[in-house]
């Protein structure tokens, strides 16, 4: 028993500090509810940063200036025939603010609890709304949607997986870069104190889609955590 | 030995045993809470970090007026001259510029722990290393260099690294400058195989706030060499008698960012407020199309 209990003391480190795998973001344990089991709390007001690509997104980017996307030809095609005039008659202004591009608005974002295994995502600039749904199987795929489902998973020890699809076509940029309703987006949620105080929310933002992206899309946005919502501006979607 | 006796002798040793695993998983826990990043990181240049198209953008960076002062007094032709060519860009750039990463570590011989990392140097870019035993900060009188010096710690899975002791440079290759009072607190968080930086700049001289910045690489199968082309001083037709400049207030490019792309000159020269989404409402409707 001695050298049993020896031989454990002495070889569980190294048994335990193993990584399971190299990325080691290990989906948390789904019992109990999501609410009582978040390792985090990202709930409450976000303000993007928009310290990057600010011409790209605070501004309507000219017709054919598409830096940095990985766009295929077919993409290209048509992004190249972005009609602002038509999208603006069109009965749909918000395709720019799907799941897979809303995240890099420059907008506010409001987190909350709808219920113990559903994270509600708000966005000022386009009044768009994201159910993140934990411990819960999709079923059939209903009607697409610009927010499409999201699943939602914690993961080890500190963050949040969300992978969305069932999608509407719409625009990764404002000035018409397309992403096909069989885009997949996955997003990483992690947060960060400031070294001064304050919190900061990073989203990495990886879209999938072979139809018009010749490699997964990757973007990362960062957000700072406001005490209140008093800077909340709800302003509908603008198609330019 | 009666029954009770060794019934008294296994508890003890259960318990003796629990207790150890129960110690055991405390330290297990600190070890294993650490991702692998080690290797190379390929860019995956979605993002337009680096924002040197244009010589008057300083797009998204808060300066302060002293910053801006001295980053409309810049001009690139300063790279021509040859004391310049070579002078390379502070810590930063590594999560600013074009390439990806090559990450690796040196371990404690006998211990096994990881005594530093080092992000892999290019052409520009000093190698930057972490050093992850502890060393305290040099005093502020001690020599600054371009990688400055930079320690790190584990939080949970995320690597949080901090540096100070960079020599004066730029924030941005277009001439927002940065001071040698600079700090870069960089965390890196691992998702499967993909690497997202979190850059958060601070300078009491130059900034107005902290200048956050963020990117992703992807694991490569295709090693990133370690180094990068050596940077060769060259005569490029500058004359040594004048540091080429402008004066703040004659910066022939300052209004290529509004013309070319729409942008306001506010945010082109890198008011601090242009960089919260209510600014969209100060650009003139003509310009946000």
């Amino acid at each position: 028993m001695r050298v049993f209990l020896i031989a454990t003391l002495v070889t569980m480190p190294f048994v335990a500090a193993q990584p399971p795998a190299a990325g080691r973001s290990e989906p948390m344990n789904a019992a109990g509810t999501a609410k009582a089991s978040a390792p985090m709390d990202i709930t409450g007001y976000w303000v993007a940063l928009v310290t990057e690509d600010w011409r790209l997104r605070m501004v309507t980017p000219r017709k054919g200036d598409y830096p940095a996307v990985p766009m295929t030809p077919q993409a290209r095609k048509v992004a190249d025939a972005w009609d602002p005039a038509a999208d603006e008659t069109s009965s749909d202004l918000c395709k720019a603010y799907g799941a897979a591009a809303i995240m890099r608005l420059p907008a506010r974002f409001h987190i909350t609890w709808q219920d113990d295994n559903t994270l509600r995502v708000d966005s000022d600039w386009g009044m768009q709304t994201r159910l993140f749904h934990f411990n819960s199987s999709p079923g059939p795929p209903g009607e697409r949607t610009r927010q499409g489902y999201s699943n939602a998973q914690w993961q080890r020890p500190a963050s949040l997986k969300v992978a969305t699809n069932n999608l509407r076509a719409g625009y990764l940029r404002k000035n018409g870069v397309p992403y096909s309703e069989n885009a997949a987006v996955t997003e990483y949620f992690d947060t960060a104190p400031l070294p001064s105080g304050g919190q900061v929310l990073l989203v990495t933002t990886i879209v999938d889609d072979p139809q018009y992206l010749q490699q997964p899309f990757i973007v990362s946005s960062q957000f700072k955590k406001e005490a209140d919502g008093s800077k909340w501006d709800p302003q509908p979607c603008t198609a330019k | 030995m009666g029954s009770t006796a060794v019934h008294r002798k296994i508890s003890r040793s259960k318990i003796a045993m629990v207790g150890g695993v129960l110690l055991c998983l405390g330290f297990c826990q600190t070890a294993a809470a650490q991702v692998e990043i080690t290797g190379s990181w390929a860019a995956r240049n979605h993002e337009f970090l680096t924002g040197d198209g244009l010589p008057v953008d300083f797009t998204g960076i808060p300066l302060n007026e002293e910053g801006r002062i001295r980053a409309l007094s810049y001009s690139e032709s300063q790279l021509a001259m040859v004391e310049h060519q070579c002078q390379g860009w502070p810590a930063f750039y590594f999560v600013q510029g074009p390439f990806g990463l090559k990450i690796w570590s040196d371990t404690d011989p006998l211990k096994g722990n990881v005594i530093s990392y080092t992000i892999g140097a290019w052409e520009d870019r000093a190698p930057l290393t972490i050093w992850m035993d502890g060393p305290p900060h040099p005093s502020k009188y001690a020599e600054h260099t371009r990688a400055g010096f930079t320690t790190g710690v584990w939080e949970g899975n995320t690597l949080v690294a901090y540096t100070t002791h960079m020599k004066a440079g730029f924030l941005r290759k277009t001439g927002a400058p940065s001071s040698d009072e600079a700090s870069l607190t960089t965390r890196f968080y691992r998702h499967g195989d993909i690497l997202t930086v979190l850059a958060i700049i601070e300078d009491p001289i130059y900034l107005a706030e902290p200048w956050i910045l963020s990117r992703s690489f992807q694991l490569s199968a295709t090693p990133l060499p370690p180094i990068g082309p050596p940077c060769i001083t060259t005569y490029e037709g500058s004359i040594g008698q004048t540091a080429p400049h402008y004066l703040p207030e004659k910066n022939p490019f300052i209004d290529e960012m509004t013309t070319k792309y729409g942008v306001p000159r506010d945010a082109a020269i890198g008011k601090p407020e242009t960089i919260y989404p209510e600014y969209r409402k100060k650009i003139p409707a003509a310009q946000a199309k």
